[in-house]
């Protein structure tokens, strides 16, 4: 290390004068995380590192990236959201129940926010204002969403409707041939959006607050209810935008769609860099942890002699060394 | 003493109600549903078999009451089933005496001996590194299927055991086994906590741990030895439920159970915040969760809705506990409320 220092002093005195603000380092690991797997997936395999398994990975996982959109804010208030992997079920039967009941599909989508965006809000009521945890009053939210979807129907119901055909199976074409559906240019967007509401308006540096500290946050004159209320209301919607891009990627509506989905949400939040005691992260980190999430799955599939289940192993694996890092952080600072 | 009397049966009278109801219900939809028949020496009938299909979900639910009494929680119980169900049908498969009752024995004591050790995986990461219980816990709630998956690589392990099939479906004395082991291991639990100073320190932890600590008790052990205690009882109602198929399915066996644990749990009236619990309770939650199980295909609405009524159970018991809705039904009843306060602290 000090033969280093002394052969190149001015370059490496740079780069250990050089500290990234605080609040990016999560990100900027998960960063360096995403791209070295990334390199030593193109070492190993074959065809890898075209820029279409790039793009795949938006295109595969775009409802996961929505869904860990709205993770992030409840997590950075310091709640969790366990419901929403329900809710996209949800989502898909309701879509799928419509438009088979020959509601237009605009019509169709409308509701299908609307439910969702109801249910984040009656959960973030009870939560705020009859100060019940959030893992418990998002846990009978998850129950109730898988419920109200055997209501609907026990059976898988198909979705033929043109509009949601064409929807999903359109493609831009990006130069160097790459082809993006519209899922993943409105994940982006999702992305663009709530990065925007956390920086740039009250709602957001509320948020940060609260998380931060609530007693503070109240002390200090800020809306507290109103953000924590809205940051399951946000999640909800969420959600049910997950469960349109969802259908419109299994092109059908079923009770048992993404069970366990919220696990991928929290770890991909959790990996991008968000303080699960909330106040810390960013949406970014969000976007990047679904990524690695997504290049693990890739990872395995390009290898072929790996089992499906290493998939779970790995980010289990990876959400223990995030959290134990978090961890560290934390109480180094403290 | 005689000032618990009140306490105790304002905390349960809820829950029991509510397990009444169910039970009425069901006798008016099925009139021989209270009716329990001899037949070569078993005991059959509905009430039967609500005992021995919820007790898994019971065991899991008495670990569960003490980590939570800690302020904790264990989502991982399942993921813990599932292992130990794998463990212990990979370890008889793989015997050579397959159908002895040497190697049930052997496979069990793996199977738990696994679960301990995932249990100490769970209390090091709660105790020693400090994670929040539900991330610690949510790591192996992810990983565990895997793991499971890659015990039995992948396949759904068939055993052919008697004896390790008893444990699931055999009968002691005219009751089936796996009633007499869940009520065993709630008598050891009760005496444990209750009849020792256990139990106290136990909630002594969970109003706070720090607090605790400087009065001299050792809140890291006790937060470990709960975690241990919870994988553990998960581990038995894995090998309940493996045995119960003699199969082990990596996948499915214990899927969502830390949930219907967490709402036995809550339903009996034990606290998320930590800090008192009621192995009582948790037992009426058990049984009730069991019975609306039952209930709900009995009057006709298709089975897979009773998410639907654990849901409303949930919401209901949860509003019934908070501090906000108390206030606003005991404006009349405050006088006697206050006693019921110092009780509990």
């Amino acid at each position: 290390m000090s033969a280093v220092t002394v052969g190149s002093t001015s370059w490496v005195d740079r780069v250990k004068g050089y500290s990234p603000p605080q609040r990016f380092v999560p990100v900027i690991a998960t960063f360096v995380l995403f791209v070295s797997m990334f390199g030593v997936g193109s070492i190993r395999y074959e065809g890898f590192a075209s820029p279409q398994v790039l793009v795949n990975l938006l295109v595969d996982n775009a409802f996961l990236i929505v869904l860990a959109v709205g993770m992030t804010f409840v997590i950075l208030t310091g709640g969790i959201d366990l419901s929403v992997g329900s809710v996209v079920a949800l989502s898909t039967m309701i879509a799928a129940a419509t438009l088979r009941a020959g509601w237009p599909p605009v019509l169709s989508m409308v509701t299908v926010l609307a439910v969702g965006t109801l249910l984040g809000l009656l959960m973030g009521l009870v939560i705020h204002y009859f100060q019940i945890q959030p893992f418990i009053a998002t846990l009978a939210g998850m129950f109730l969403a898988r419920g109200l979807c055997y209501l609907i129907s026990v059976e898988s119901i198909p979705i033929r409707d043109d509009l949601f055909g064409s929807l999903s199976s359109a493609t831009i074409t990006l130069p160097g041939d790459v082809y993006l559906t519209y899922t993943a240019v409105i994940a982006l967007v999702v992305v663009g959006v709530a990065a925007w509401v956390l920086h740039m308006t009250r709602f957001g540096r509320t948020v940060y607050a609260v998380g931060g500290s609530e007693a503070s946050a109240l002390l200090m004159g800020l809306r507290v209810a109103r953000v924590k209320v809205g940051v399951y209301a946000i999640s909800g919607f969420c959600s049910a935008l997950a469960g349109l891009l969802f259908s419109l990627y299994m092109l059908s509506g079923y009770s048992l769609h993404a069970v366990g989905m919220e696990l991928d949400a929290i770890a991909a939040v959790v990996i991008g860099g968000t303080l699960l005691t909330g106040g810390r992260g960013l949406v970014v980190g969000s976007l990047l942890g679904v990524l690695v999430l997504g290049a693990i799955q890739t990872f395995i599939s390009f290898d072929g002699t790996l089992s499906s289940w290493w998939t779970k192993i790995s980010i289990g694996v990876l959400l223990l060394v995030f959290v134990v890092m978090q961890r560290f952080f934390s109480r180094r600072q403290s | 003493m005689p000032d618990l009397r009140p306490l105790v049966r304002h905390q349960l009278m809820w829950p029991v109600l509510a397990l009444v109801v169910l039970l009425v219900v069901n006798v008016v939809a099925t009139p021989s549903f209270f009716s329990i028949r001899m037949q070569d020496g078993h005991l059959y009938g509905s009430l039967v078999d609500i005992l021995r299909n919820g007790a898994p979900v019971l065991l899991v639910a008495l670990g569960m009451t003490l980590v939570i009494a800690t302020r904790g929680i264990d989502l991982s119980v399942g993921a813990i089933a599932a292992i130990a169900g794998a463990v212990a049908c990979t370890s008889i498969a793989g015997s050579s005496q397959e159908s002895a009752t040497g190697t049930a024995i052997v496979a069990m004591s793996t199977a738990l001996a696994v679960c301990v050790l995932l249990g100490l995986w769970n209390g090091f990461l709660v105790s020693v590194l400090g994670i929040q219980p539900i991330i610690a816990t949510l790591v192996l709630m992810t990983a565990g299927r895997g793991l499971a998956m890659l015990v039995t690589d992948g396949q759904i392990t068939t055993v052919n055991n008697p004896a390790f099939r008893r444990l699931g479906a055999g009968f002691v004395a005219t009751l089936p086994v796996a009633i007499i082991v869940a009520l065993v291991v709630l008598g050891i639990t009760a005496v444990l906590t209750r009849r020792t100073a256990l139990g106290m320190l136990i909630e002594a932890v969970g109003i706070n741990p720090e607090a605790a600590r400087l009065a001299g008790v050792r809140s890291r052990t006790i937060i470990w030895t709960v975690y241990v205690f919870a994988a553990f009882c998960a581990g038995i109602a894995g090998l309940m439920i493996a045995s119960n198929t003699s199969a082990a399915d990596a996948n499915n066996a214990g899927l969502f159970i830390e949930l219907d644990a967490i709402l036995a749990v809550v339903i009996g009236g034990t606290s998320l915040a930590g800090g008192r619990f009621s192995l009582t309770g948790t037992l009426v939650g058990a049984l009730f969760i069991q019975t609306l199980a039952t209930t709900i295909p009995t009057i006709g609405i298709p089975a897979e809705t009773n998410y639907l009524f654990k849901a409303v159970a949930v919401i209901v018991v949860c509003l019934l506990q908070s501090p906000q809705a108390r206030a606003a039904l005991a404006v009349n009843r405050r006088p006697a409320a206050a006693p019921v306060k110092a009780g509990v602290a």
